[in-house]
């Protein structure tokens, strides 16, 4: 699976859903690593195939909106949208 | 259609500049504003022009493109969410597109919730939606009474695109 992998510090599982066209997308990665979390991505609107459509699958499980930007947490909490007190609140 | 990969399609700053110029004028002409911050604004139409190159159709760049135009009308740019987006919370879901308030720099630019309906959701409606008709009374049609300009929607525009006029001189029609 072609996820991105950016350092910083490690508060927990932090993986974000993203599209590379999208405004909001762009500014909750530049929040993140303002706050120099550790932190894998993917750009979904870039994959193809089997592989566009198993990830698909997997953000619908969090966000069944199917809306960007979706991070999930730990596996366990999702916060959807640039929610910046959220995303300030990780790993909460 | 082209066979380059998805990551492959470029735009340059050139066509930026011209349909943002273009855009702008078209946009202000009929009572819309488009968000003052440029470096965001610009970012978004190339997304957008970025979107029409790949796919055929100017999608929207904050959600994810069907690559089917017949599935995906409700979310070309301008998007079917637009106006009632601006109605209730002053922008549009990208931040695009927003209001006067906002614009004047009155209430400050936020993101909002998602109004497309879940892909699931998509299919229910237009299961239940086959004969295409829509009951007179289901949506209002307002009346400017500056210029007689009629529009069928939830609220009248911010601004009457034809003679420039207030939502408050709106009337409801019907």
């Amino acid at each position: 699976m072609p996820m991105q992998h950016v350092d910083g510090k490690n508060e927990g599982k932090i993986v974000l859903y993203a599209l590379s066209t999208c405004g909001w997308c762009r500014k909750t990665r530049m929040l993140l690593e303002d706050l120099n979390l550790e932190y894998d991505y993917i750009y979904v609107d870039l994959l193809e195939g089997d592989e566009k459509n198993e990830i698909i699958e997997q953000v619908k499980k969090w966000n069944s909106q199917l809306s960007f930007p979706t991070i999930v947490i730990n596996d366990e909490k999702t916060i959807v949208g640039f929610d910046e007190e959220g995303i300030k609140g990780l790993p909460g | 259609m082209n066979k380059l990969p998805i990551s492959d399609f470029v735009v340059s700053d050139g066509e930026v500049n011209q349909y943002y110029i273009k855009l702008k004028k078209q946009v202000e002409s009929s009572g819309y504003h488009l968000n003052p911050d440029v470096e965001f604004t610009k970012s978004l139409l190339k997304s957008i022009i970025l979107n029409d190159k790949r796919y055929g159709y100017e999608s929207c760049p904050c959600r994810l493109a069907g690559n089917d135009k017949a599935e995906d009308l409700d979310i070309i740019c301008p998007c079917y969410y637009r106006d009632p987006d601006l109605d209730d919370y002053g922008t549009c879901y990208c931040g695009l597109y927003i209001s006067s308030e906002i614009f004047n720099g009155k209430k400050k630019l936020k993101p909002i919730p998602e109004r497309r309906p879940s892909p699931e959701d998509r299919e229910k409606l237009k299961m239940e939606s086959t004969t295409g008709i829509l009951s007179s009374s289901s949506i209002p049609v307002w009346r400017c009474k500056v210029c007689g300009y009629l529009c069928a929607r939830d609220e009248p525009p911010e601004i009457c695109p034809i003679c420039t006029a207030e939502k408050e001189r709106f009337e409801q029609f019907n």
